[in-house]
């Protein structure tokens, strides 16, 4: 006989098995809320219970071992209807693959239910003992009774913040039971007890699923708790990346004929990707094609902090750095993390802070108090008199950007212009 | 002198052009895990993308997206190996499901968590490899900021159309790098139009029945018809099994319609140099140095063609006919093993097939120029 939910009445299962019934009340709960078959999305993991797909009329999503509750979450992500329903059909071994999908989903309380089908063991793959295999039970792994204490799958979800959570018997109707927990709004999971035919049965002789489900020490129950099922919190989106972004127009005139790698080196937290952004900024509104990267340690706020910046009067490229042309360094920092590289050069200018060691290099070296003005300040100044000494970007330029940045207030321009005219 | 004046020039980094042109070709939902030098593209993600959810790991990211494709959603994420590792069972699962999502993927220094802010093309071998079976999954490899507008675009689209989770590739250096950029440059991009199995259709749909390679789509939020995904071999309604003729063309199916779809989605730059006698090819952020390679041997008088390959896979054999045509073929790929030269190679390689490859570091125009000129 076949139902709105069945296409078949025979179910794939062993004689005995506790997946056939748990199938069978499960559709037989789903028709008495009133779903529609086509309005239930059955996600099944890998195990015997997965193959149930084939029998059922709803939709059905197989996928892998362990994800069918983060696959679940997936679908339930899209903003479905209030008259769906997602139902994961899940296993102890797929419980335990995926036990951080459950708690996510329990975590954020997504509308669904989780079924777990818990017979004690990998009934598939030959009854091996699995992560909720209680303390004493047999399987083919563990002949002489399992040493470890299974998960409590139930405690953790709900402890995760699940809205409901139970453990039942997979005996008898339980259709009732599974009834309550799909009219659930919210996560809900309830994990039926099962013993596998198969592998348990013949492995524990003489035991029955009450007595194993009392040693167990797990309790049957049902915990509840008021909370509102998920719903996505989105931030303020922009409707357009670019239009975040500010284009520059040419008003500045640059006096460089060919291209010319820089890199300004300092410490964290002394504005260095700041001083970086501004003269590559100023050097976009003086017509030249720039490229610009930072480097940093992941320790973001200390350390060594590195900016490499190309500048040309045509189009870049290779924006790749070796033996750069020139080099600012406003710190010990800096010098350590580019000692090679000034070593290195055959030609070009150093531009290095008065209080540090100069390094053996072919480069023209210029010393000069960048620290004068404050260490925050340090990279900034060194930018302005870089422009002021080697004539390729006139400070004006550097001047308009920090304006237009509406970063005048926050840097001493003053003390900067003052210095400068003291050059 | 180019005149830099004209246009809609800014600062801009190529993280922002991928996610603004994956999000004009209609990718709807951003799902990541942050990851370094994937970080810019999350954060834009959050910003453009009409969903974005933090997921707690890259295989619950790849998971949700799979969740939403088959709700209709088409999602994107951005990772580097370390996260990308991680996806790959899923990936196989959305490839064998046929749901339509794109990740991109930002290649670091390997092996294994290797330096996080150092750039590597180390990556091809294991795109090549990752579906169980050897089956190709489309992979694309931007080349530069032009390519980050138009190839996202593509791999959007691409996805869609072959219902397929696509692979945009690319690395550290090309998405946390900023640069001077005409925003005028940038072409239209139309929002790529889904085609659903009519709902209407009398008979019964089945999920994996393809008209022209492409089952139709459904999303299982309708109710009109019985929806069957399935990551385990299955027949054209979905269902698991065995290895029997039905499911058996349906995996067929699979390899044939990304290999088949490949005019589709075939991509690369060609510049003949005539009369010339080498050839250079490079793809991702080698490619820039080649450029500059090359231009500089022209000026030298040297006679020297260019290929930029940006569909890497599945491996399209017009690059192999390309590089018969010449004496010399100089590949420069960052990394130390030439996977490009082993697709269509292995280990026998031609011997007027040259390698300049960097670890660590970007291989320079000069490395190449030494190599043409041996």
């Amino acid at each position: 006989m076949t139902t709105a939910y069945l296409n078949t009445d025979t179910l794939p299962y062993c004689k005995g098995c506790g997946h056939d019934l748990i199938a069978r009340n499960t559709t037989k709960a789903l028709e008495r809320l009133g779903y529609d078959p086509l309005d239930v999305i059955m996600v099944t993991d890998i195990g015997c219970h997965g193959i149930i797909d084939k029998c059922l009329n709803t939709h059905t999503v197989h996928g892998l071992h362990g994800r069918s509750v983060a696959l679940g979450a997936g679908i339930g992500f899209a903003d479905l209807d209030a008259g769906k329903k997602i139902v994961v059909f899940i296993g102890d071994g797929g419980t335990t693959i995926g036990l951080q999908h459950i708690m996510e989903a329990a975590r954020l309380n997504l509308d669904m239910t989780v079924v777990v089908h818990n017979n004690y063991l990998y009934g598939m793959t030959g009854g091996q003992s699995s992560g909720l295999t209680p303390t004493g039970f047999n399987t083919t792994t563990t002949g002489e009774g399992n040493p470890f204490s299974g998960y409590d799958i139930c405690a953790l979800a709900f402890a995760a913040g699940a809205t409901h959570t139970s453990r039942i018997m997979g005996i008898g109707d339980i259709s009732q039971k599974l009834e309550r927990v799909f009219a659930i709004r919210g996560f809900s999971l309830v994990e039926v007890l099962e013993i596998c035919p198969s592998y348990g049965v013949k492995l524990n002789p003489r035991r029955k699923l009450a007595e194993i489900v009392e040693t167990a020490g797990k309790p049957l129950g049902e915990w509840d708790r008021q909370r509102e099922p998920f719903a996505t919190h989105q931030g303020k989106k922009t409707p357009d990346l670019l239009s975040r972004v500010h284009p520059i127009k040419k008003t500045f005139k640059a006096y460089l004929s060919h291209s010319l790698s820089l890199i300004i080196s300092g410490s964290a937290g002394e504005g260095v990707q700041l001083a970086a952004g501004l003269i590559s900024k100023a050097a976009l509104s003086s017509g030249l094609h720039v490229t610009q990267k930072g480097s940093y340690p992941v320790t973001v706020g200390v350390g060594f902090s590195t900016a490499e910046i190309n500048l040309s009067p045509e189009k870049i490229n290779f924006h790749g750095i070796n033996v750069p042309d020139a080099v600012i360094i406003t710190s010990a920092d800096g010098l350590a993390h580019n000692l090679k590289r000034i070593e290195a050069m055959q030609d070009g200018t150093l531009f290095i802070d008065s209080s540090l060691p100069v390094p053996v290099t072919a480069a023209e070296v210029i010393q000069h108090d960048f620290r004068s003005l404050g260490a925050r300040n340090a990279t900034i100044y060194a930018i302005f008199f870089f422009a002021l000494k080697t004539g390729i970007l006139s400070t004006e330029a550097i001047f308009k950007i920090i304006e237009e940045e509406g970063k005048s207030d926050k840097l001493p321009l003053a003390r900067i212009k003052e210095a400068l005219t003291q050059l | 002198m180019q005149d830099s004046s004209k246009g809609r020039r800014a600062l801009v980094d190529a993280s922002r052009l991928i996610i603004e042109s994956m999000a004009r070709a209609g990718a709807d939902a951003f799902i990541g895990y942050p990851i370094t030098p994937a970080n810019l593209l999350y954060q834009y993600g959050s910003q453009r993308m009409p969903l974005m959810l933090a997921a707690p790991d890259e295989i619950t990211t790849l998971q949700w997206m799979a969740g939403l494709a088959a709700a209709g959603k088409v999602p994107i994420t951005a990772t580097s190996f370390p996260g990308y590792a991680l996806m790959i069972e899923s990936v196989n699962m959305a490839y064998m499901m046929e749901l339509p999502m794109v990740i991109i993927l930002v290649q670091r220094l390997g092996p294994a968590t290797g330096t996080a802010t150092c750039g590597a093309q180390g990556d091809l071998s294991l795109l090549r490899g990752n579906i169980s079976g050897g089956h190709p999954i489309p992979v694309l490899c931007t080349s530069s900021f032009a390519d980050c507008w138009t190839l996202g675009a593509k791999a959007v689209e691409t996805a869609i159309r072959l219902r397929t989770p696509v692979v945009l590739l690319t690395s550290k250096e090309e998405v946390m790098t900023t640069k001077s950029f005409d925003l005028n440059s940038l072409p239209e991009i139309e929002k790529v139009e889904r085609k659903y199995y009519e709902l209407q259709c009398g008979g019964k749909y089945k999920s994996y029945k393809a008209t022209d390679l492409v089952p139709d789509f459904l999303p299982v939020t309708q109710n009109q018809h019985q929806v069957r995904l399935n990551a385990s071999t299955h027949d054209k309604e979905g269902i698991l099994q065995h290895s029997n003729e039905e499911a058996m063309a349906n995996t067929r199916r699979l390899e044939d319609k990304i290999r088949m779809k490949l005019p589709d989605y075939l991509e690369y730059e060609y510049h003949q140099e005539k009369d010339a006698q080498t050839l250079v090819v490079a793809f991702g952020i080698s490619a820039a140095a080649a450029k500059d390679a090359v231009a500089e041997l022209e000026k030298a008088g040297e006679k020297v063609s260019l290929l930029i390959p940006k569909t890497l896979l599945p491996v399209p054999e017009v690059y192999l006919e390309i590089m018969d045509r010449y004496k010399k073929v100089v590949v420069a790929e960052e990394n130390i093993n030439n996977q490009f030269s082993d697709m269509y190679y292995g280990i026998r390689k031609p011997e007027h097939h040259c390698f300049v490859g960097a670890l660590g570091r970007m291989i320079t125009p000069q490395q190449i120029i030494q190599e043409v000129l041996a």
